[in-house]
C-alpha cells in the first residue's frame, strides 16, 4: 500500500477492483464505512457479486480478465472529458515527457517485438533526452510525442461501447463508475483504489496494477491522504518476508540478486545504481552502493573486506528464472533433489497442483515446517497415488505457533509491530528462529571439519546467535543497521559510535563502516525497538498514528507525499487532510515524514525514480509501457481490440502435463478466490473446529441460468473439469452470478474458493487442480483468476 | 385474551412442569444473580495471524495456557473488532490436531514414525550438505563465477516474523540457493 | 443502571461472522458438524451450541441484486416470554435490560422454547443423564455486569453491531434509518423499538421484516400472561391434579422430539 489501512476513511470515492476485501481484509470495511459515514461512495468492480459488493454503493460486474480494458475505459474518460488533475499531471508525472520517435504500436503490439524469443527489444521505449540525459518535456503536453498525447492515442479505442463489449459490463454502470470515479481529478478529492490478486492473478497482472496507477496519476491520488495504490496483501507477514526479500530476483531491502553478468561488485553496482544528471531529481536508489556493501557486512562481517570486495563473490549469481512456476517445472524436470518448505503449502496453493504434487515425487528429501500436517508433507501418501513407489525421505518438524514466540510483523500498510510470546510452545514444537539456527549451526560445523563444495560463505557467515533461541531483538538490531567503527559527519564529529544503531538508513556506507541486513528497516534504533511503541494518540488529523510502531520508510505513512502539495508553495491540495504542508516560518514541513526534506520548488517528488517523475510511460517491464487488453491465455473470445490474442511477453511452459484448454471443448470461465471463514490453503483454517462449521466444504457458485442449462439445482454436487483436472464441490446457484453479454455473446462464469486438499478436518477436492501454470510476463505470479472449464451435475 | 386448545396443552405443561421441581426451586427466585466472567481477557498483546491488516489481539493465559484471544480495544486499526478468523484464533493454539513431534517418513514407508529433534537435524544438514556439494555450480555458461546450487529450493515465510524471515534468507544465501520463493508469487 | 441495548445495523453488516465465532470463543460452545447446503450459510439454525449467527438472504428484483446479512440471536424483550413462563427464574429480566440466563437454576422445562415469539431458546438434553438446559444469546451477561461489551459487538469489523445506553441506541437507529431512506432504502425500518415493549436488541433493517424471518408484529402469546396473572398466583393446587398428566406428557413428549432433532442436528 502507498498509504495505509486508516488512511482509507479520508477517501471521497473507493474503488474495490480485483479484491474482494469484505471478505478477505474485513477490518479494511471498518475504514471503508469511516469514509462512507462522510460521505464517500464506494464502488465494488468483480465478476462475482460479493459480500463487498453487497456493500457497496455501485456494482459493476466485469468478466473474470477485462480489468485493463474496464480501466483503459475510465482512462479515456478522464482524459476527453478533461477531469485530469492538469497540474500534478504536468508536473509530477512523466506525461510530459518526449518519447523517442521510433516507439510505435500497432495491432497489439509495441514496438520491438520478437515472436520467435516471445520478447520485446524495448529500446526504442525510451525518453528523449537533452545532452545531459536529462529528458525533454513539454509541459503543455500539447507534443506529439509527449507521454500524454500517446496516452490519449493508446486508450482513444477504449471507448464505451468497446470496453463494454469486451467486459460485459453494461454502458450505463460504466457510465456511472466513470464519472464517480473521475470527479476524484479534482484538486482537493481523492479516490483510493484498493486491489489484491484479482489484479494480479493474470499473466497480465502487472499492467492490471500499471493501469490502476496511471488513473491513479491522472487524477492526482497519488502521495494524497485517501488515495494512493493500495495493494491488500493476503498473508499477516507477506509484505515482511517480500520486504526480507524470500523471492528468487531480490536480497533484503529489495537490492538485486547478483547475475551471471556481476562478475565484481563494481560490476554489479554499475549495472544496478541508477544515475541522472537532474539536479532536482532526488534519485534514492543512487545509495544502492550504500545499502549492498552495508548487507554485505551484516552478513560476512570481517570477512568482508575492501580487498575481496566485500565478499561480493559469496552470493549466489542467476542465471535464469527460478520463480514459482520454473521451480516446479524444473522439480517436475527432476532437477531439484532437495526441498524445504516453511508455512507454505504449494500441493494446495499452487497452480496445476496435480502437476506440481507429481514433481514433489521427484524429491530425493523434502522438509517441512509447520503447525499441522499439510497436504505438502502428506503428499506422498495423497489420494490415489502408492505410498511405496514414492522414494522421497520427508521430514515434518513442529512449529510453534504466532503466540509462542516473540518478533515483528509488517501489515499491508507498511507497519512493523511488535509481537509477544504469551506461552511456551505446546510439546516438542520449536520456534522458527531456534530451527534455521540449529541447522546453520550444524551445516557450518559439517563444512568447517569436512570441508566441501565452496565452503566459504557458510563457514564465513556471522552466524553468532547462541546455541539456543536467538534473540530476536539481536536480529531486529542487525537488520536495522549498527555502526561498526565511530561514523563522523563532514566535519568530523562522531555521529554514530563503534556499535550503536544507524538512525536511520542515511547513515550507511559503501565503505564497510557500517553493517545492516535490511536497509528499509531502521526499526532498531538507539532509542529501541519502534516496533512496540503504543501510541494511541494521532497526531495528525488524518489518522497517521505516527507513534505506532514504525513503518517503512523512515516511518512515512503515505509514501510520494511530496505530490500532496502545490509544487511551488508546498501548500496541500487538499486543506482538509494535509499530509503535509510547508511552513514557510519555520522553514520545515508539518505532518507525516516528508520524501525529502527541503523546501518546495527543490525536487522531484518520486525520489524512486531516477527521473523523479511517476511513469504514466513505463520503462523497463517486459510487455509494454502502456496497458493494452489481451484476453486470458485460456478464453471463450478473441480480443476485440486487436489481432494479438494473448499477452505477447509472457513465457509458455511445455512440459506434459501443461496442458490448455480450449473453448470448443471448455466453454465457461472459471476463476478462482478466497473466501472470509477460511485462509490461502487452508492448513490454519480448515483445522479450526468454529470455521469448518461456518464453512464447510467445497463450493462451486454459478448462475441460475448456466444452473438451468446443465440441469443443476443449488445444493447439487457437480464437477468442474479443466484441461488439467477435475474438482467436484456443492452448486450454489445464486442470482449473485449473473452470465456475461460479451460481443453479442452470453458468456457463463462459474467461481470455485481454492481453500480445500486433502488433509485438515474439512477436506475437499483442490481448486488448483484446474488452474494452469502459466504465469505474468513480468512477476510469473499464476493465472489463476481466469481460465476455462466445464461444469456438469456429479453423478 | 382468547386461549387457543393448543395454548391451553401448552399451559397445561408449563403449570405441570413447575410442580416436577425439587422443592422449593419452583418459587420464582426474583434476586439477579451474579455473573461473574467466564475467562480472562488478555494481557499480552500480539498480531493476528491471518490476512495483512494488521490487527491487534491480546492474549490471556491462565497456567500457561491460553484460555482467551480477543481483539485489541488499544489497536488504531481494529480497535478490538477481529473478523471470524481473528476470533476463533484461540483455536489454532489449543489445538489437538497441532504438530508435537518429529515426525519422519522414511523413503517408500506408508507412515510417519516419530523422532527426536537432534536426529532430525544432524540428517536435514547432512542431506543439505551432500545435495549442494554434489550439485555446486561454480561457474555459468558464460565461464564466469555463479557459485550456486540449483537442485535445492526452498519455499515460504509470510507465516514467520521478519526476523525468522531475514535469518532463513541469510542462511539460504550462504548456502547458495537460487530457488528461493515464497507465497507472494503465487 | 439505565438499560443498555444492542443495535443491529443490517445495512452495514458484511456478513463476515466474526459475531458467529466470536460468541462461540467467548462462551466456550463447540462447533457442530456442518454440510453445505448451497448456502453460505451454516450453521443452519440456533442450537445450544450456537446462541448467535449470520442467516444470509438473497433477493433479486428490478432494482437488481441484493444480499442480506441478518444477525440472528435473542431479543431481550421487555415483555419477555420466557422470564414470564420460566417457573425457576433462570430466565429473568436484567436491570441492564436484557433477559439473562442462569444455567445451573434452568430445569429444562422448555416453556421458554415453546413460547418465545421469535423461537430463539433452544433445549438441549444431556443424553446420559436425560437433563434438559435451555439456551440462548445473554448478550454476555458476564461481560456487560463487568464492564466490557458483549463478545460479538466487540468483535463486528463493520460497526454493524453497537450496543451502549438502550436511548442512545433508539436515537441512532432512528437516525440511520432517515439516512438510509434518503439515499434510496425505502423499506428501511427500525425494529424493536417498541415491539413488546422495546427489545434490547434492535435492528437497522433496509427490508421488511418478514424477508429477514422476523415477525412484522410480535406479540406475547396470550396464555403467557394468563399463567402469570391468572395461573400462578393460584398456586399448584388450582391446577389441579387433572391437569399434572396431561401436562407431564407433554413435556415428555416434548423432550423426546427435542432430542432426536438435536441428534440429526449432530
Amino acid at each position: 500500500m502507498t498509504n495505509h489501512w486508516i488512511d482509507i476513511k479520508n477517501a471521497d470515492v473507493i474503488m474495490i477492483i480485483g479484491s474482494n476485501a469484505a471478505e478477505n481484509h474485513p477490518i479494511s470495511i471498518k475504514w471503508v464505512e469511516e469514509a462512507r459515514r462522510n460521505g464517500a461512495v464506494l464502488i465494488s468492480v468483480d465478476p462475482r457479486f460479493t459480500r463487498t459488493s453487497a456493500l457497496a454503493d455501485i456494482y459493476a460486474p466485469l468478466r473474470s480478465g477485462t480489468d485493463i480494458a474496464f480501466i483503459g475505459g475510465l482512462i479515456n474518460y478522464v482524459l476527453e472529458n478533461e477531469l485530469y488533475h492538469k497540474e500534478y499531471v504536468a508536473e509530477y508525472t512523466n506525461a510530459s515527457f518526449l518519447i523517442n520517435p521510433d516507439f510505435g504500436f500497432e495491432n497489439g503490439l509495441f514496438v520491438g517485438y520478437d515472436p520467435n524469443k516471445r520478447k520485446y527489444d524495448k529500446s526504442a521505449w525510451s525518453y528523449q533526452t537533452d545532452a545531459d540525459g536529462i529528458p525533454l518535456e513539454d509541459k503543455t503536453l500539447q507534443d506529439p510525442n509527449t507521454v500524454f498525447q500517446h496516452l490519449k492515442r493508446h486508450y482513444a479505442r477504449y471507448d464505451l461501447d468497446t470496453v463494454s463489449a469486451i467486459t460485459g459490463t453494461p454502458k450505463e454502470v460504466l457510465e456511472k463508475v466513470y464519472s464517480t470515479y473521475a470527479s476524484t481529478g479534482q484538486p482537493g478529492k481523492a479516490g483510493t483504489i484498493m486491489y489484491a490478486m484479482g489484479a494480479t492473478q493474470h499473466t497480465y497482472g502487472t499492467q492490471n496494477v500499471r493501469s490502476y496507477a496511471i488513473l491513479q496519476l491522472l487524477l492526482g491520488n497519488i502521495g494524497v491522504a485517501g488515495g494512493g495504490i493500495n495493494a491488500l496483501r493476503g498473508l499477516h507477514n507477506v509484505q515482511g518476508s517480500t520486504d526480507m526479500c524470500l523471492l528468487f530476483h531480490i536480497l533484503p531491502g529489495y537490492l538485486k540478486t547478483p547475475i551471471e553478468a556481476d562478475e565484481t561488485l563494481a560490476a554489479h553496482l554499475e549495472r544496478v545504481t541508477p544515475r541522472t544528471n537532474d539536479p532536482k531529481s532526488v534519485n534514492w536508489w543512487k545509495n544502492y552502493p550504500k545499502y549492498m556493501v552495508s548487507l554485505l557486512k551484516a552478513w560476512w562481517g570481517d570477512a568482508a573486506t575492501p580487498e575481496n570486495d566485500f565478499a561480493f563473490h559469496y552470493l549466489p549469481r542467476n542465471s535464469a528464472n527460478y520463480s514459482h512456476i520454473a521451480l516446479f517445472e524444473a522439480m517436475y524436470r527432476g532437477d531439484i533433489k532437495g526441498f524445504i518448505v516453511l508455512g507454505q503449502n504449494p500441493a494446495v496453493g499452487g497452480p496445476n497442483s496435480n502437476m506440481e504434487r507429481k514433481a514433489m515425487e521427484n524429491l530425493d528429501w523434502l522438509v517441512v515446517i509447520d503447525l499441522w500436517e499439510t497436504e505438502t508433507a502428506a503428499f506422498w501418501k495423497r489420494p490415489d497415488v502408492d505410498p511405496a513407489s514414492i522414494q522421497t525421505e520427508v521430514f515434518l518438524l513442529p512449529a510453534a505457533s504466532y503466540v509462542e514466540r516473540e518478533g515483528s510483523v509488517t501489515n499491508s500498510g507498511r507497519w512493523i509491530q511488535w509481537r509477544y510470546k504469551a506461552v511456551d510452545p505446546i510439546g516438542d514444537a520449536k520456534e522458527d528462529l531456534w530451527i534455521v539456527n540449529q541447522i546453520m549451526r550444524r551445516l557450518r560445523d559439517l563444512y568447517a571439519t569436512q570441508g566441501g563444495a565452496f565452503p566459504d560463505p557458510i563457514v564465513n557467515l556471522t552466524w553468532d546467535y547462541g546455541d539456543g533461541l536467538p534473540d530476536a531483538e539481536q536480529i531486529a538490531r542487525e537488520i536495522s543497521g549498527t555502526a561498526l567503527v565511530d561514523l563522523k559527519d563532514k566535519e568530523g564529529n562522531v555521529i554514530v559510535k563503534a556499535g550503536q544503531q544507524v538512525k536511520n538508513f542515511t547513515q550507511l556506507r559503501d565503505d564497510g563502516s557500517t553493517a545492516c541486513g535490511n536497509w528499509l528497516y531502521n526499526y532498531y534504533t538507539q532509542e529501541g525497538n519502534l516496533a512496540k511503541r503504543r501510541d494511541t494518540v494521532d497526531r495528525s488529523g488524518i489518522g497517521l498514528y505516527s507513534n505506532w510502531g514504525w513503518c517503512w520508510p523512515v516511518n512515512r505513512r503515505i509514501i510520494y507525499n511530496r505530490a500532496s502539495v502545490h509544487p511551488v508553495t508546498g501548500e496541500p491540495w487538499d486543506k482538509e487532510h494535509p499530509v503535509i504542508r510547508w511552513d514557510p516560518v519555520a522553514k520545515k514541513w508539518i505532518g507525516d515524514v516528508p520524501d525529502g526534506g527541503t523546501p518546495p520548488n527543490t525536487i522531484h517528488p518520486f525520489i524512486m525514480k531516477p527521473e523523479g517523475h511517476a511513469r504514466i510511460f513505463g520503462l523497463g517491464l517486459a510487455d509494454g509501457p502502456f496497458p493494452e487488453h489481451y484476453e486470458p491465455w485460456e478464453s471463450p473470445v478473441p480480443n476485440l481490440l486487436s489481432g494479438t490474442q494473448n499477452n505477447p511477453a509472457f513465457k509458455i511452459w511445455a512440459s506434459e502435463m501443461d496442458y490448455k484448454g480450449e473453448a470448443d471443448k471448455y466453454p465457461i470461465i472459471a476463476t478462482t478466490y478466497r473466501i472470509t471463514e477460511h485462509m490461502q490453503a487452508g492448513a490454519m483454517t480448515r483445522n479450526l473446529p468454529w470455521l469448518v462449521e461456518a464453512m464447510p466444504e467445497l463450493f462451486v457458485e454459478m448462475s441460475p441460468e448456466l444452473a438451468e442449462e446443465k440441469g443443476i439445482r443449488n445444493g447439487d454436487k457437480v464437477v468442474v473439469e479443466t484441461a488439467r483436472g477435475s474438482v467436484t464441490g456443492v452448486a450454489l446457484v445464486t442470482p449473485r452470478f449473473r452470465p456475461f453479454q460479451v460481443n453479442g455473446r452470453m458468456l457463463h462464469q462459474i467461481g470455485v474458493p481454492w481453500h480445500w486438499g486433502y488433509m485438515g478436518i474439512s477436506t475437499g477436492d483442490s481448486a488448483n487442480v484446474l488452474t494452469p501454470h502459466v504465469g505474468d510476463a513480468n512477476t510469473m505470479i499464476p493465472e489463476f483468476k481466469a481460465f476455462l472449464c466445464d461444469v456438469r451435475k456429479a453423478v | 385474551m382468547k386461549v387457543s386448545r393448543r395454548d391451553f396443552l401448552k399451559l397445561s405443561g408449563a403449570a405441570a412442569g413447575s410442580l416436577l421441581l425439587p422443592g422449593g426451586a419452583a418459587l420464582a427466585v426474583r434476586e439477579a444473580p451474579q455473573f461473574p466472567l467466564r475467562k480472562k481477557v488478555g494481557e499480552v498483546t500480539t498480531i493476528c495471524t491471518y490476512c495483512a491488516v494488521g490487527c491487534g489481539q491480546v492474549v490471556a493465559t491462565v497456567g500457561g495456557k491460553v484460555v482467551n484471544i480477543e481483539g485489541d480495544p488499544d489497536h488504531p486499526i481494529n480497535r478490538g473488532a477481529l473478523c471470524s478468523k481473528g476470533a476463533a484464533s484461540l483455536q489454532i493454539i489449543n489445538n489437538p490436531r497441532r504438530l508435537t513431534k518429529v515426525l519422519y517418513r522414511a523413503p517408500g514407508a506408508t507412515d510417519w514414525e516419530e523422532k527426536d529433534w537432534d536426529w532430525a537435524l544432524d540428517r536435514i544438514a547432512q542431506r543439505i550438505k551432500e545435495t549442494r556439494d554434489a550439485h555446486w555450480i561454480s561457474t555459468g555458461e558464460s565461464g564466469k563465477p555463479v557459485n550456486r546450487t540449483e537442485a535445492i529450493a526452498f519455499v515460504g515465510g509470510s507465516q514467520n516474523t521478519n526476523e525468522e524471515c531475514y535469518l532463513w534468507v541469510k542462511a539460504l544465501r550462504a548456502m547458495g540457493l537460487v530457488y528461493i520463493e515464497h507465497q507472494a508469487r503465487i | 443502571m439505565g438499560k443498555v441495548a444492542m443495535l443491529i445495523d443490517t445495512s452495514k453488516c458484511t456478513g463476515c461472522r466474526g459475531c458467529q465465532v466470536a460468541c462461540k470463543e467467548w462462551n466456550d460452545l463447540p462447533a457442530t458438524t456442518t454440510t453445505n447446503w448451497g448456502s453460505y450459510e451454516n450453521p443452519p439454525d440456533l442450537s445450544a451450541s450456537t446462541w448467535t449467527r449470520i442467516s444470509f438472504h438473497e433477493v433479486a428484483d428490478d432494482r437488481g441484486v441484493r444480499w442480506l446479512f441478518f444477525k440472528e440471536g435473542c431479543l431481550h424483550c421487555t415483555e419477555a416470554a420466557c422470564v414470564e413462563v420460566c417457573p425457576t427464574a433462570a430466565l429473568q429480566y436484567h436491570e441492564m435490560g436484557f433477559v439473562s440466563l442462569d444455567e445451573d437454576r434452568c430445569n429444562g422445562c422448555g416453556y421458554c422454547v415453546e413460547f418465545c415469539p421469535f423461537q430463539i431458546p433452544r433445549l438441549e438434553i444431556n443424553p446420559l443423564t436425560g437433563q434438559g438446559k435451555a439456551y440462548k444469546c445473554t448478550l454476555c451477561q458476564d461481560r456487560v455486569t463487568n464492564d466490557l461489551i458483549p463478545a460479538c459487538a466487540k468483535t463486528c469489523p463493520a460497526n454493524a453491531i453497537q450496543f451502549g445506553d438502550r436511548e442512545a441506541m433508539v436515537t441512532m437507529a432512528q437516525k440511520r434509518v432517515e439516512e438510509l431512506k434518503a439515499i434510496g432504502y425505502t423499506n428501511a425500518v427500525v425494529y424493536g423499538d417498541k415491539e413488546l415493549g422495546g427489545l434490547g436488541r434492535i435492528y437497522v433493517l433496509t427490508e421488511r421484516p418478514s424477508v429477514y424471518g422476523l415477525p412484522e408484529n410480535p406479540q406475547v402469546p396470550a396464555l403467557t400472561r394468563l399463567w402469570q396473572k391468572g395461573i400462578q398466583p393460584f398456586g399448584y393446587a388450582a391446577v389441579g391434579l387433572t391437569l399434572l398428566g396431561l401436562g407431564f406428557n407433554w413435556v415428555v413428549q416434548r423432550r423426546v422430539a427435542r432430542a432426536a432433532e438435536a441428534e440429526e442436528e449432530g
